[in-house]
């Protein structure tokens, strides 16, 4: 942007272009309004999600659990959703009165793609009402599946909404590049701005997110029913309930990473200053503590499962092995933590010539990160196998030989993992790059295999026993809550960094943010606001849980009205 | 302690607890700076593994029923046993004077700086200015390789300029380690780590040299470089002369530029 042109926009701001908030200021308010309605929008797409798949086991499958269980969730989302459309109308007053400039600026562009967007949120809100309502009137048979296409619909609307308000936020990111300060807004074709270069891999990411945080938020209200629960019959719905909800969300967040490295990518591409600002400049600290967190949820996802064990016949063949898991876990989490450039005084960084340390500088490049995240991913996995096979004894002729094959899938996955993690260190960093897509097949295509022969190994495999649901130490369900706790911290905090790249900018290089708050926060203030954001939406969540079970009993089934009582989750 | 009691000490979680965490520390404080090439490793990364080593070790005591209740035997025989009412009163008194002195240690005054959190790697700009003429940094090469044979030469001239304008700070053998060295914080860059120039495109050294400490971007500030803005010393040739000759004599190879297929050149990533 010329000097030019920015004294034109200094200029054309002393016309009332920015309001200001009363004791907290503007930039507060809207950064909470935002994160606060994003944190329940994710809410609200990602339980409707888990809502229509457990739905769907509990029609195809028989089990009328399931069927229960997503009604519940249900129950929560009416609340919920009057509370996304709250917080949605505190940020849009909030950005018309505060920054309106910038949001006619917006308008000028997207003022189509709005309309429909609150049309679309009018039709999704109602048919949330006929798919609550309608639960017990269309039961059976035909008008079940219509019931079920509801649930569908509902998340169909939902994705369209946010696919429709990322394309707001990406272009704010990252406009199309013939788009200039002094392009006039009203002549900007709406697809063009709609379909810039971060729109597709956020909708990814965010779609994936979301199925990961429903499962979550599941897995937390399951833990608060669980240890609020009076009875051995519902402690026993509450813990399955939980295991649902813990399984889905780490199933998806295996594959988030890959589509959040997609975004990186594209914001690289797209412009080179913004991406090494975010991975290497002053943002970086925040990776260092998204390694922390995203450690804390492997090593609470697995925790979970092994502890799961425990109320497993059968699965005492397996638990001697889960410490070495562990091990693999903990070196992933500290090779994966390890900055590259480090906190030093000035004694330490004069003893290690710098701030990289010579030795264990070699943990904080790509290479390794690569390598540890991968390793940490099958290890995940195979915690699912051994739990999903524990008080099952295969009985197909071949059982012994498929297990060898896993076995040999795991160590040839694990292998190419560190052959290309090691061969990183000795090539140039164009063909490093191309590396971690190898990783990442490898990895995949092992999941993929090993699930399939697993499948097919199960046929008609001897049971040693069922699960004793129920069975399982509250402190279990607090690595729920902490799961929960977790993904919402850390859609905050790398929110802000998506949103905070941006500097001082309202659109990247298009319209500079002229008002007193345009400098980027501080770390430390930054984590401060996430903080309180995460804790005014967990406050609230909190309040919704209470109402579920303020509303009606809980809908756990007594086991003498269970269809086919003898089934279990995951086996 | 005899035989026996060590060995069911060293089968009981909470000593098996006790000893990794002890085994982790000296690993870490003691055993990692003793390796070929290495250094201390600095009070932040310590505490942070630890507090990786003490999740996982609370995890392996507490996944499991049997092993938890054995974990917590100890403590709660402390806690509660009056036989060992002794090993009560010292405990209180050696974790409340711990306490104290961590809290003293955060808050006591001391002549060093304070650790520095500083990003090591500026974003650069899509284009600069050198003496008033616009450059694309964004796929720009060093122009010199486009003349393999008079590489020689260049090589010669860079290694004059770097001896005469580069020498004092960055050293002989461009380890950062020049005679005025010691009196900057942050330390001149050391070309030889692989976390350098080895990382970075040419037109990144470019732009670095060119503009140095006051070209850098006010993200991140304050940078404290001391670096010179070379473009009122040097003239471009000279600039790109000295790079050649950096990554000539310290044997790395410049990070290409990643091609897209669209024909513009191609982006880098920047990618570690």
């Amino acid at each position: 942007m010329t000097d030019g042109a920015l004294l034109l926009q200094a200029a054309a701001d002393s016309t009332r272009a920015y309001g200001e908030f009363p004791v907290i200021g503007a930039r507060a308010f809207i950064w909470i309004t935002a994160e606060v309605h994003l944190m329940f929008a994710a809410f609200v797409l990602g339980v409707p999600m888990f809502a229509v798949v457990t739905e769907a086991i509990g029609i195809f499958g028989g089990d009328e659990r399931y069927d229960r269980l997503s009604k519940e969730f249900t129950r929560l989302l009416l609340v919920a959703y009057s509370a996304t459309a709250i917080w949605g109308a505190m940020l849009v007053f909030g950005l018309s009165t505060l920054y309106p400039r910038f949001w006619a600026y917006l308008t000028a562009i997207f003022a189509p793609s709005m309309w429909a967007y609150a049309a679309l949120f009018l039709v999704e809100s109602f048919t949330l009402y006929l798919y609550y309502y309608g639960w017990d009137r269309w039961k059976k048979g035909r008008a079940k599946l219509g019931h079920w296409t509801l649930g569908i619909l509902l998340n169909l609307w939902g994705t369209i909404v946010m696919f429709i308000a990322n394309s707001w936020l990406t272009y704010m990111m990252s406009p199309p590049r013939d788009i200039t300060p002094t392009t006039d807004p009203t002549t900007i074709k709406l697809w063009h701005a709609i379909a810039n270069a971060t729109w597709m891999p956020i909708n990814v990411h965010r779609v994936i997110a979301n199925v990961v945080f429903g499962g979550a938020i599941v897995g937390a209200y399951a833990s608060y029913r669980f240890l609020a629960a009076q009875s051995d019959e519902e402690r026993a719905h509450y813990d399955w309930m939980g295991y649902v909800g813990n399984f889905i969300a780490m199933s998806a967040l295996i594959v988030l990473p890959f589509a959040g490295y997609w975004l990186g990518r594209e914001i690289y591409q797209y412009d080179q200053s913004m991406g090494i600002t975010m991975m290497g400049g002053f943002m970086s600290w925040l990776w260092v503590i998204q390694a922390f967190l995203i450690a804390v949820l492997f090593l609470t996802g697995n925790y979970y499962l092994w502890i799961g064990m425990g109320r497993i016949p059968g699965a005492e063949r397996f638990r001697p092995y889960t410490k070495y898991l562990l091990i693999v876990l903990v070196l992933g989490a500290i090779v994966w933590g390890t900055p590259h450039t480090m906190i030093a005084d000035s004694k330490e960084l004069a003893a290690m010539g710098g701030s990289h340390h010579p030795f264990l500088g070699a943990l904080g490049v790509m290479s390794a990160k690569n390598t540890a995240v991968n390793l940490m991913i099958l290890t995940t996995f195979l915690s699912f196998l051994l739990y999903r096979r524990a008080n099952t004894r295969p009985v197909v002729p071949w059982a012994r030989g498929g297990t060898i094959i896993q076995g040999a899938m795991f160590a040839l996955a694990a292998g190419v993992v560190l052959f290309y993690g090691i061969r990183g260190y000795f090539v140039e960093a164009i063909v490093r790059i191309g590396f971690s897509v190898y990783q990442v097949l490898a990895v995949l295509s092992c999941i993929v295999f090993v699930t399939v022969i697993d499948v097919l190994m199960a046929r008609g495999a001897q049971s040693l026993g069922t699960i004793q649901w129920g069975k399982m130490p509250p402190r279990s369900q607090y690595a729920l809550f902490i799961l929960a706790v977790t993904f919402t911290w850390l859609m905050g905090l790398m929110g802000f960094a998506r949103s905070g790249i941006r500097q001082y900018w309202h659109v990247w290089q298009v319209m500079q943010d002229t008002s007193k708050y345009a400098a980027t926060p501080a770390l430390g203030y930054a984590s401060k606001m996430i903080s309180l954001c995460v804790l005014i939406f967990l406050t609230l969540v909190a309040f919704v849980f209470w109402l579920g079970g303020l509303a009606e009993k809980s809908t756990f089934v007594a086991s003498g009205e269970r269809q086919g009582g003898g089934r279990h989750v995951g086996h | 302690m005899t035989a026996p009691a060590l060995r069911r000490s060293a089968t009981h979680p909470f000593w098996q607890a006790v000893g990794i965490l002890v085994i982790a520390y000296i690993v870490v404080v003691w055993v990692v700076p003793l390796l070929p090439g290495s250094a201390i490793v600095p009070k932040s990364v310590v505490l942070q593994y630890m507090v990786t080593v003490l999740v996982g070790v609370l995890i392996y005591v507490s996944d499991n029923e049997e092993r938890w209740a054995r974990f917590k035997e100890p403590i709660e025989a402390v806690l509660a046993e009056p036989r060992l009412r002794v090993v009560r009163a010292v405990l209180l008194v050696v974790v409340t004077a711990l306490v104290g002195l961590v809290a003293y240690g955060q808050v006591a005054t001391t002549v060093a700086a304070p650790p520095n959190l500083r990003s090591i790697h500026p974003a650069p700009p899509a284009e600069i200015t050198f003496r008033g003429r616009s450059i694309t940094l964004t796929g720009l090469e060093n122009p010199l390789r486009a003349h393999p044979e008079s590489l020689a030469l260049y090589l010669a001239e860079g290694k004059g300029v770097y001896y005469r304008n580069c020498l004092p700070c960055h050293g002989d053998h461009l380890d950062g380690q020049g005679h005025f060295a010691s009196g900057f914080n942050p330390l001149p860059a050391n070309f030889q780590d692989n976390g350098t120039i080895a990382q970075l495109t040419e037109s990144f050294v470019f732009w670095r040299v060119a503009k140095g400490g006051p070209g850098l971007p006010r993200e991140g500030t304050p940078w404290n470089s001391a670096m010179p803005k070379w473009e009122d010393f040097l003239t471009e040739r000279e600039i790109w002369s000295v790079i050649l000759f950096l990554y000539d004599q310290t044997g790395w190879t410049p990070r290409t530029w990643e091609k897209t297929g669209t024909g513009d050149g191609g982006r880098g990533t920047g990618h570690d």
